[in-house]
């Protein structure tokens, strides 16, 4: 028992330094810092996904939609209200979050196929406004004209903009804070509950678990986790377009958690550094980089089922 | 008082009737045995009762309250917990794990998002205690879904008293056993009706568990009430043998 806690505690430590140093590690093998946070922000988003499909057992197929809705959101703050960006990521967080929570009550009684089509629907719908509507969203051409700015702590500031490597320890900070909430929560008696249904839906209501209300309460949770990645997003592009909405990139943070391994808490940041970093390379050298990518999730998902942090796993127990 | 009334309760599927007009009355501190031939609307009895299926007419009555619209989470509340004839549990999950997600859920900490150490000391108490009471107090730390089919029963029951039920429902408790594991199965009840004076409604197959266990039986042959008394008068019951001898035939 104590040599498992030890063991998990100098694996955690193990993550955290190479999250701490990636700047200084990454270019060893070709990386560059904003790759760095870019892997933070999109691993963080499939973690986030990952809190409802991993350990409630529920598949949403249209998470960007909360993503996309947090990178929007947290723009059009910047850009228009204020420039600020703790203000721009709490905007992007709570209208990502709350649009989730008020959506997802009407999804919570469909289950399976029926809630990933849902999802689905509910994303297109949020991907069509953004990109029909042009005057406010800049449509297709996508949504320019902010950026992050600096962080004042009055007696000094911390310019992210120029400084990828600011930025990156800005991106790390927030990525604990929300990884420590997920943990804290899948640690609870509710996130037990949560766990109780993916087991077994029927025998957790037989036990006097209100399942739709459970599966409601991790939905939000989810999506205001998603949401924050989203505002990230937009603050690490500057940028934001109707594609952060797009089914499509919902499908990727699905393949981020399968790949890495979904029971797994850090499986989905593994999928994202794989997902991310191949992207990267693969599409400097071919714009078909996808279709490597799709052989990859084809062969994890016939041979190893449980993802590659799975892999791992089986071959210590084993 | 009655902890559990029923009062002509019918349940149709389509043109089947699965339940027809049954009554029962089950009292404090009484252990039921509800028998039939197969298809003789056993488990959808129960399930009538627990809220997995809503009736089609008649009343249900837990502790004099009638709960017919209640949802099955909160007749779990009011303090009715049920096994299924096929063992569900957490397989992938510890015993230990197992009986904890119950009792937090018991003690109303479902929606915590943390505990205090007090919480906590007293959840680990409760879990022990039914543990031990279960006798798996040594294979705590196991995955259900490794444990031998006997155990993973004592441990579904187990899971159910976690929720300190003033009515426990047993579906089959000792379906697909063996001769040992029947015996300790039906230890345990025994243990729990005469020791802890739960009210318990068990369906079962097995005629000496129910001869051995019950205070009272009531028999049900195709969706209908058929008869109900003593172990002695059900035995002696000719309708009775002719139900069950007219299945075997």
């Amino acid at each position: 028992m104590t040599a498992g806690k030890h063991r998990h505690l100098a694996v955690l430590a193990a993550i955290w330094a190479a999250l701490i140093f990636a700047p200084y590690w990454m270019p060893l093998f070709g990386g560059y810092t904003a790759l760095g946070s870019r892997v933070l922000v999109l691993g963080l988003g499939a973690m986030a996904l990952n809190f409802l499909l991993g350990f409630t057992g529920v598949l949403s197929f249209g998470h960007a939609a909360w993503f996309g809705l947090g990178a929007y959101a947290c723009g059009l703050t910047l850009k228009f209200i204020a420039p600020s960006t703790p203000l721009g990521l709490l905007a992007g967080t709570l209208i990502g979050g709350v649009a989730g929570a008020l959506l997802g009550a009407l999804l919570v009684r469909r289950r399976g196929v029926y809630f990933a089509m849902v999802t689905i629907a509910f994303g297109q719908v949020f991907y069509y406004i953004a990109f029909q509507w042009s005057s406010v969203t800049g449509g297709d051409d996508g949504l320019r004209g902010f950026a992050r700015q600096p962080l004042d702590f009055r007696a000094f500031q911390i310019d992210l903009l120029h400084s990828d490597l600011a930025f990156y320890y800005f991106v790390l900070v927030c990525f604990a804070g929300v990884v420590a909430v997920m943990a804290f929560i899948l640690r609870s008696p509710f996130g037990r509950t949560m766990i109780a249904i993916r087991e077994n839906e029927r025998r957790a209501r037989f036990l006097g678990i209100p399942v739709e209300l459970h599966i409601w309460i991790a939905f939000t949770l989810s999506c205001f986790f998603m949401a924050f990645a989203g505002g990230l997003y937009a603050l690490l592009n500057n940028f934001a377009d109707p594609r952060v909405l797009h089914y499509s990139l919902s499908g990727d943070f699905v393949i981020m958690a399968v790949m890495g391994g979904m029971r797994m808490f850090w499986g989905p940041l593994l999928g994202a550094v794989v997902f991310v970093v191949l992207q990267d390379y693969l599409s400097s050298v071919t714009v078909n980089w996808m279709s490597f990518i799709g052989v990859l999730i084809v062969f994890i998902v016939l041979f190893f089922p449980r993802g590659i942090l799975g892999l791992v796993r089986a071959r210590r127990t084993a | 008082m009655s902890v559990l009334e029923v009062r002509n309760l019918s349940k149709r599927f389509g043109s089947l009737v699965a339940v027809r007009d049954i009554s029962l009355r089950v009292e404090s501190g009484e252990l039921r045995a509800v028998i039939g031939p197969n298809g003789a609307g056993k488990t959808t009895f129960f399930n009538l009762i627990s809220g997995f299926l809503e009736p089609s007419a008649g009343a249900i009555l837990f502790d004099g309250r009638d709960v017919n619209g209640v949802p099955a989470y909160q007749r779990v509340e009011l303090g009715m917990a049920r096994t299924f004839q096929i063992t569900e549990i957490f397989p992938e999950l510890t015993v230990f794990e197992n009986i904890r997600i119950v009792t937090e859920v018991a003690a109303g900490y479902r929606l915590r998002p943390w505990l205090s150490a007090a919480e906590k000391a007293e959840v680990r108490r409760r879990i022990e205690a039914t543990l031990a009471l279960a006798a798996l107090s040594g294979k705590a730390d196991r995955l259900v879904g490794e444990l031998a089919h006997g155990d993973q029963r004592a441990a579904e029951i187990a899971m159910a008293l976690a929720l300190k039920p003033r009515l426990l429902l047993l579906d089959e408790p000792t379906a697909g056993m063996g001769d040992q594991e029947t015996y300790e199965i039906t230890q345990l009840i025994r243990r729990l009706h005469q020791d802890r004076k739960l009210t318990i409604v068990l369906i079962e197959h097995d005629m000496r568990v129910v001869f051995h266990l019950a205070d009272r039986i009531t028999v049900l042959d195709q969706g209908s009430f058929l008869a109900e008394g003593t172990p002695q008068e059900i035995a002696a019951n000719e309708a009775v043998q002719t139900a069950y001898l007219g299945q075997a035939a």
